[in-house]
């Protein structure tokens, strides 16, 4: 009973300073659900408005019909046409393009004598993952171009002897914004866990309210509970309205089970309080928490598969990546929105979740009272 | 006690003179008035002394003087320019050094000598000479290529005070220079100012919440709430209070506390301390029969004292009464009366040690706390008190050695043997965003206490500390006196059995440590075992036992009776805590470790190994 009395008053007081200070009150609804909304829009591999310039020396019926086919695409802008070599060097270096097309004097001569024309494209490579994606529409347009030759029986087409035919199981339109704000919702909602916990013990240290606490009859392990729980609460709260908003908002789909979206979140939540803690127990003022949970974020996002591959990553990196959290819940949540996943089809990720947040929590309780000081 | 000449203001020609110089701040909405037409001259070549307690305004009259603030209204003009349309000219032609000088703490002492004289343009030729008669005179000279971070307290002061003369001003403006210093620096600051005054013929204005400092000036200004109560020369002051101080001694020994419990805060007493094992009363009027009538019945005698400024100063200043009450008289004192005379050991030490890194803090405490003692562990800062004292409440482990408290050491106990302790931070450590009322029942609850209990305890504290209504209030936006009485409430919600207190009284003014050591008083009277850090030697008096630290080593432990004798000379017969506490850090007393040492072993055999 007294223990019981004890730990309320602990998680009482926690809430209580969360909630009474205006600054964190907003901290853990305010800026998340705006960078939610933000990234959600922002975020996108799909490529727009490809600027590109054209350096067409045929200046034929055929080249503007060509031009034409890519202006009427929808994904690219023209900026404008070029009347010499230098231009398309000083194009591409001033960044008013992207891509230069350039269409040879002999272009519309050489298909009407049915001999292989080229076209030249250069790409900026300095992004090379918009270069590809342009280059891969490009293509798709030079196909239809040829094959309109062919039906106009301009040039004759040699029969291919494969033919892809593609299909694309789960995101079937191939959106880049199912695939990101799908497991966006978790990322920040890791941010904002990080925040709140790795300040809360680092805030009493630096105020010397840690000490009070240590030597009220606490033992780590009631610390540790009344520590965990505001984290958990705001963060849980936060992931699922980021999961409503991309299932209203962004109709993204959800064809998983409500429980095992529910039960994925709080198994990471509970992980990042553990980390959290741990760094917050670590340090002696919130300028080392803060500094400390930033130093944990940025690696923990980038190599956790939220925008590109593990699978790209070298081996060894692979390896080492396997106590990073946030990786086991990006998917985790993508094959709960995208594929359909069960609690059943989850629990694989959620188990390394649960073992890192057994040595994370346990070793932050412990260091409460062992950080030498 | 050294005084300069007789010099009265009027003397000497003026250097600063305030007219009804006032200045209002804006908090949360309300205007309030940190100074209220205050109007006084300092003259060059003497001392004035700014003195007040907490609020006074006297760190907000130095910084208008400094230029870094300007008056709502009224005309302060230093060297004959406006403090405000002159404040360039000011600030090249006066050193001001603020409550924390700005010492840069990874530079050596050299490296902030110079980095000062390049922000007040002192000429390379000049530097040389100059670098030499302040260290010579601050006694850094051998310590330049140390960093100001490793300095002790008092060194960093003089290298503060070092650095704000590097241009020989014509007007020295001091704020609070002495707090937190130990007595050997302060006493060596002191010697400092008075060499620049005789020397160079310097003016200084000096604030100070220290009274027995106020003395020291040649001319004193008496400032509350922000107003100017009096001013004049320091004998003025204690001239009035003839007759009306009194030093009560006791007839059996022990019987001190409960004469001063009985007397302290009552109609018609002014004031009331221990001072040198007897109790110092000013009364309000002449005539003793009022004290006669308190003390009626007691085993005592009564002289009649020379009153000094403090007295005067502490019947200037009007007060709410009701602030000085012992413990437990306001209503609900439940705490249970232990057996008198009971000799368990309730904490107990044997060859305590911590060290940092290469750095030994404490070395080889030895020392024992019987129930219901105050205990007081005091020094000069970094003495090693604190990280003793941390040892004791078990938030650091020890290096080597032994702590026992209540039985067990409480690193390493469980979380229930805590529940009997109370404890109260250096620094305000209760949670500033929740209210009074949150705070205690935060506390309280953590504690175990029932809501019945918890009630209960909350309205004594409402009571006892005076914070019924300000119980809505956030902890950090209570006034400073409140806060520590807020801390302290919370320590004994729960009715400990012990009490841990680490520097309960450092940046209290004098008001806020007779009620905090009254309060004590009580505590300690009830059956409570106190054990407090201190860096105010006086305070010691207070004490049952204590035990003075310096650099990690005991310097001597017993009764303050018992340190008063080892300073006791030919030439001092009554010495004072701070006499002792000089004499021992210079080495002066005869057998004192010696004297130390049968003390702590004494304890160790009438304690009774556990």
């Amino acid at each position: 009973m007294r223990v019981l009395r004890r730990i309320l008053a602990l998680v009482v007081k926690e809430f209580v300073t969360v909630l009474k200070d205006p600054k964190s009150r907003v901290v853990i609804i305010g800026p998340p659900l705006i960078q939610f909304f933000v990234f959600g829009y922002a975020a996108t591999y799909d490529v727009k408005n490809v600027r590109y310039a054209v350096f067409d020396e045929s200046r034929s019926v055929l080249s503007r019909q060509l031009i034409g086919d890519i202006q009427g695409s929808g994904k690219f802008e023209l900026t404008g046409y070029l009347d010499n070599h230098g231009e398309m060097a000083a194009c591409i270096d001033s960044e008013k393009a992207r891509l230069v097309i350039h269409i040879g004097p002999e272009f519309e001569k050489r298909l009407y004598a049915s001999r292989p024309v080229d076209i030249q494209v250069i790409a900026d490579g300095r992004n090379p993952n918009v270069a590809l994606i342009a280059l891969g529409y490009l293509g798709t347009i030079v196909e239809t171009f040829n094959s309109r030759l062919d039906g106009q029986g301009i040039m004759r087409e040699t029969a291919p002897g494969l033919q892809l035919v593609e299909r694309s199981w789960f995101n079937e339109n191939l959106q880049s914004r199912w695939f990101i704000v799908s497991a966006l919702g978790g990322i920040i909602s890791m941010v904002v866990v990080m925040i709140l916990t790795s300040l809360s013990v680092a805030r009493e240290r630096e105020f010397g309210t840690f000490d009070q606490l240590l030597v009220a009859p606490f033992t780590p392990g009631e610390i540790l509970i009344g520590k965990s729980l505001p984290g958990i609460v705001f963060g849980l709260m936060d992931a699922l309205i980021f999961a409503a908003g991309a299932v209203y908002w962004f109709s993204v789909p959800f064809r998983g089970t409500v429980a095992a979206l529910v039960v994925a979140l709080l198994c990471f939540i509970i992980t990042i309080v553990g980390v959290g803690l741990l760094v917050s127990s670590l340090s002696m003022t919130m300028q080392q928490g803060l500094l400390g949970s930033f130093l944990f974020m940025m690696p923990a996002v980038t190599l956790s598969g939220f925008a590109t591959p593990i699978e790209n990553m070298p081996l060894w990196l692979q390896q080492a990546d396997l106590v990073n959290p946030v990786r086991y819940i990006i998917i985790a949540l993508r094959s709960i929105f995208l594929e359909g996943a069960d609690l059943a089809m989850v629990w694989p990720h959620l188990r390394p979740l649960l073992l890192i947040a057994s040595v994370t929590l346990p070793l932050s309780a412990w260091m409460f009272r062992h950080r030498a000081q | 006690m050294r005084r300069i000449g007789k010099n009265h203001a009027s003397d000497e020609p003026v250097i600063l003179c305030a007219e009804e110089v006032s200045r209002e701040f804006d908090d949360h909405g309300i205007r309030v008035a940190a100074l209220n037409r205050v109007s006084f001259t300092v003259a060059r070549a003497g001392v004035t002394g700014l003195v007040g307690a907490d609020g006074a305004g006297k760190t907000t009259f130095i910084r208008i003087a400094a230029g870094l603030l300007v008056p709502t209204s009224g005309k302060m003009s230093l060297l004959g320019l406006d403090s405000a349309a002159g404040s360039l000219e000011i600030q090249s032609r006066v050193g001001y050094m603020p409550q924390k000088f700005g010492l840069y703490q990874d530079l050596t002492v050299r490296e902030n000598m110079n980095l000062y004289a390049d922000l007040q343009g002192v000429p390379m030729a000049q530097r040389s000479r100059r670098y030499e008669q302040l260290l010579t005179m601050t006694d850094l000279a051998a310590y330049t290529k140390r960093r100001a971070g490793a300095l002790s307290g008092g060194m960093k002061q003089k290298l503060g005070l070092a650095c704000a003369l590097i241009k020989s001003p014509e007007l020295l403006l001091l704020d609070e220079p002495t707090v937190g210093v130990d007595p050997v620096s302060r006493r060596e600051l002191w010697k400092i100012v008075y060499k620049l005054v005789e020397e160079d013929g310097i003016g200084v204005l000096v604030s100070t919440a220290y009274l027995d400092e106020a003395e020291r000036c040649s001319h004193v200004v008496v400032l509350h709430q922000g107003r100017l109560l009096a001013e004049g020369v320091p004998e003025d002051f204690s001239s009035k209070m003839k007759n009306r101080v009194s030093l009560v001694t006791a007839e059996k020994s022990g019987q001190l506390r409960r004469i001063y419990t009985r007397v302290a805060g009552e109609e018609g007493i002014v004031d009331a301390t221990i001072r040198s094992g007897r109790v110092r009363v000013v009364r309000e009027q002449e005539s003793a029969g009022r004290l006669k009538q308190l003390l009626n019945g007691a085993k005592v005698k009564i002289e009649t004292a020379e009153p000094g400024f403090e007295d005067a100063f502490m019947a200037l200043i009007p007060r709410e009464r009701d602030h000085l009450k012992a413990a437990g008289e306001a209503g609900g004192g439940s705490f249970s009366r232990k057996a008198e005379g009971d000799d368990v050991v309730v904490v107990h030490t044997r060859d305590l040690s911590r060290r940092f890194g290469d750095f030994e803090a404490v070395k080889k405490l030895n020392f024992s706390v019987k129930r219901g003692e105050i205990f007081g562990l005091l020094g000069p800062n970094g003495a090693g008190k604190s990280t003793t004292f941390r040892m004791l409440c078990g938030l650091l482990p020890a290096s080597s050695g032994d702590i026992q408290v209540a039985g067990v050491n409480l690193l390493k106990s469980r979380a229930k043997a805590r529940a009997r302790l109370g404890y109260m931070a250096q620094q305000f450590s209760l949670y500033g965003q929740l209210s009074v009322k949150e705070n205690l029942s935060f506390f309280g609850r953590v504690y175990g206490l029932d809501n019945k209990n918890l009630k209960k305890r909350i309205d004594w504290a409402y009571s006892e500390f005076g914070l019924g209504r300000l119980r809505n209030k956030a902890a950090v936006d209570l006034p400073g006196g409140y806060k520590q009485r807020l801390a302290m409430a919370a320590a004994l919600l729960h009715e400990p059995d012990i009490l841990f207190l680490d520097e309960p009284t450092s940046g209290v003014d004098p008001f806020a440590r007779r009620e905090f050591w009254l309060r004590i008083n009580g505590f300690a009277e009830q059956g409570v075992t106190v054990v407090v850090t201190t860096h105010f030697m006086e305070e010691a008096e207070y004490c049952d036992r204590m035990l003075i630290m310096s650099q990690g080593e005991t310097l001597a432990v017993g009764t303050p009776e018992e340190i008063r004798n080892l300073a006791v000379s030919a030439e001092n017969q009554h010495p004072t805590m701070d006499d002792a506490f000089i004499a021992l850090a210079e080495g002066n007393v005869r057998n004192a470790s010696d004297q130390a040492d049968s003390t702590g072993r004494q304890d160790r055999d009438s304690g009774g190994e556990p």
